[in-house]
């Protein structure tokens, strides 16, 4: 499994991708900080990039990855290595050479700005985090739905779709339903909807730092024990965790049943 | 040896005084201590004064409650001299003019749910001098009622507040004139500092953190300033209720957190002034209700969750010349119409250009966000606060406002920030 695991790492790190993907952030981090000067508000601005293009980066390559791949995969699966290895190994290599170049990229310019003895430092490794862990969660939904999915055009499509209904929709139908159903009690059922989907889990996670002054402004006993306390900071980063653990454990059972 | 030196110091300047104040020549220093001197009580020594005459409390642990004053006495503690109150009640009462009382360390005092009891009451007197005292334990700290022309300096009242029912105010004024409260510390009561029908007062360098209700309360009281006050975790920093004529400048407002946590709550207040404070991380810095005639200018909002919330009662306020700085909203209202103005702000949210290059952005700034309405209407969004979809329901009500003030804009947004010299000192 390492082999395979450092042969897609290097031969991802080789591509135009991810020197693209890490360019990218290098400027636009460097491009933030030299603007606002402020570490605070870039974290802010960076935040609200990292959340929709770091999902998006990890669907699209992670699909591209592993349909390109295929034939590839074909000619390992004739050799005498478990299923398990190979998948595993690819998603791995695909995610850590996402992540790697992500966190270069916004790593070196906040390095070169002193995040390090700023006061900013825990922000930004929370910022860090979540985008490794947005980056790892999608790449491996985009696994699974690659592997369920011969079609190439429709598996992209899927994938695409999961995306737009992750990063958006969802929101507005939790806000619709946030609006409509005012009169009941819906501390309860806030912070539940905010855990099914990867996106608000890191937006939340993010501002239980930045903006803790105006969530404890929310009346409510459960939302004061969450946001008030460092449990919520737990339960938010168990529930990542668990999120990035999820499509691993779905490629892999599929993988073994599926007929190449 | 140097508390000693500065102790004679002090003594000498005090007497010295004492004789400059009461010409009555003649007035004659009488020394308490627990055993070995003339008098063994507070009680007993002031029964056996005459007015003018100085007390010299030594050190020792005096066990008395309900010390009347009924005369100008010149009370001063040495170092260590400790009365204790034992919660049997009130600890000293000042019912005349001219008393001076200083470098006692008063403490336990009484909790009762019927009378005010306080470490040091002092009741329609003129001309106290209340200072360099510590208070711990206290109900009320130091309670002046129908006092005028007072100073209250360098005090620390400490208290164990832990439910609002049961606790009193560090310090407080009722029905007073002309009072300084100057450099004193107030910590872990109900309301630090609270004024209640008091008139040019001045409240100046005092520091009020982790009261349970306010860091300063103000009920009908007009012509008072505060200046270069901190207040710091408390239920709200300051209140400000049905008066007129208040400034406040120069003072820090930080970390006042909670469901209604404000730093500043203004309700019913006139003509004052808010200028140069600094607000940092408060629940919402400035929350106003029927607020009219206000100046609110050059100060600082930092990494609040709501930098103002403006009710739709509050007219007539003019906002200049602020720093709006990474809150995470700027203003809030529950009106469709705006009768306040606001001018030449600096907003680290403006995203418009300066193409005159005159430190003036070129297009106006809206600082009421729709999502601002939105949480307003159902508060339980705020947990969609910096998605993505909101950026957009944002977006798209800039461009075309509806629901949030048409007419609420910054006409001249500053381009970059007010620099403001942090000289001050809390």
């Amino acid at each position: 499994m390492t082999r395979i695991l450092t042969y897609s790492c290097y031969d991802l790190l080789r591509s135009r991708w991810s020197y693209a993907y890490f360019l990218f952030y290098l400027i636009t981090t460097l491009a933030l900080l030299y603007f606002s000067s402020d570490l605070s508000k870039a974290i802010i601005s960076l935040m609200n990039i990292v959340l929709i293009l770091s999902p998006l980066i990890g669907t699209m390559l992670g699909a591209m990855y592993s349909y390109n791949s295929r034939e590839f995969v074909e000619l390992l699966l004739a050799q005498p290595i478990r299923r398990r290895d190979i998948f595993l190994g690819q998603y791995l290599g695909l995610a850590g050479s996402l992540s790697l170049s992500f966190a270069l990229g916004m790593g070196i310019p906040f390095l070169i700005y002193g995040v390090q003895v700023s006061a900013e430092v825990w922000n930004f490794a929370t910022l860090l985090f979540s985008g490794v862990m947005l980056t790892f969660i999608f790449s491996g939904l985009a696994f699974w739905i690659a592997m369920k999915q011969e079609d190439k055009t429709r598996g992209f499509g899927t994938a695409i779709l999961l995306w737009l209904f992750l990063a958006i929709v969802y929101d507005g139908i939790f806000l619709l339903a946030l609006i409509l159903f005012e009169a009941w009690p819906l501390e309860k059922f806030a912070l539940a909807a905010s855990l099914f989907n990867p996106i608000d889990l890191s937006r939340i996670l993010i501002m239980l730092k930045l903006d803790i002054s105006a969530l404890l402004g929310y009346t409510g006993a459960v939302f004061q024990q969450f946001a008030g306390s460092t449990r919520g900071m737990f339960i938010c980063v168990l529930s990542l965790l668990a999120w990035a653990a999820l499509p691993v454990a779905g490629f892999l059972y599929s993988c073994k049943r599926k007929d190449f | 040896m140097y508390s000693l030196v500065t102790q004679a110091i002090k003594t000498c300047l005090l007497l010295h005084l004492m004789y400059w104040l009461c010409p009555a020549l003649g007035a004659a220093t009488l020394e308490v201590c627990p055993d070995g001197c003339a008098y063994s009580s507070i009680q007993q020594a002031v029964d056996a004064a005459a007015a003018g005459d100085s007390l010299l409390i030594k050190p020792g642990i005096y066990r008395e409650h309900l010390i009347l004053i009924d005369k100008p006495l010149s009370i001063l503690g040495q170092e260590g001299a400790v009365v204790d109150g034992q919660y049997q009640g009130e600890i000293f009462r000042i019912r005349a003019n001219d008393v001076s009382l200083s470098g006692l360390e008063i403490r336990h005092v009484g909790t009762s749910y019927t009378e005010d009891q306080a470490g040091i009451r002092v009741e329609k007197s003129k001309n106290c001098q209340i200072f360099n005292n510590k208070l711990s334990d206290t109900f009320f700290g130091i309670y002046l009622a129908h006092a005028s022309n007072c100073e209250i300096r360098n005090n620390q009242v400490i208290g164990k507040a832990e439910k609002e029912i049961s606790s009193g105010n560090a310090i407080h004024l009722w029905y007073c004139k002309e009072i300084t409260v100057k450099d004193n510390l107030a910590k872990h009561h109900r309301d630090g500092i609270y004024l209640e029908f008091v008139e040019n007062s001045h409240i100046l360098h005092n520091v009020s953190e982790d009261n349970l209700r306010y860091g300063l309360h103000f009920m009908f009281s007009d012509y008072d300033d505060y200046l270069h006050n901190t207040f710091r975790r408390n239920g709200a920093g300051v209140a400000v209720m049905f008066s007129r004529h208040i400034r406040m400048q120069h003072n820090r407002f930080e970390e006042n957190w909670g469901p209604s946590a404000y730093g500043l709550l203004l309700k019913e207040i006139y003509d004052s002034e808010i200028t140069s404070n600094v607000f940092r991380k408060n629940t919402v810095a400035i929350y106003a209700e029927s607020a009219t005639r206000i100046r609110i200018a050059q100060n600082d909002f930092l990494q609040n969750g709501w930098a103002m919330k403006m009710l739709g009662s509050s007219m007539d306020n003019t906002i200049t010349q602020n720093n709006f700085i990474s809150n995470s909203f700027d203003l809030a209202t529950d009106s469709r119409r705006n009768h306040n103005q606001y001018e030449a702000n600096y907003w680290s949210e403006y995203a418009g250009y300066d193409l005159d290059k005159d430190g003036t952005g070129d297009v106006p700034y809206r600082p009421v966000k729709l999502y601002a309405f939105i949480v307003g209407e159902s508060p339980a969004t705020i947990i969609l606060l910096r998605c993505l979809l909101m950026d957009l329901l944002n977006y798209a009500e800039k461009v075309m406002p509806v629901l949030t003030p048409q007419t609420l804009l910054d006409e001249r947004p500053r381009m970059k920030p007010y620099p403001r010299n942090q000289s001050f000192n809390p």
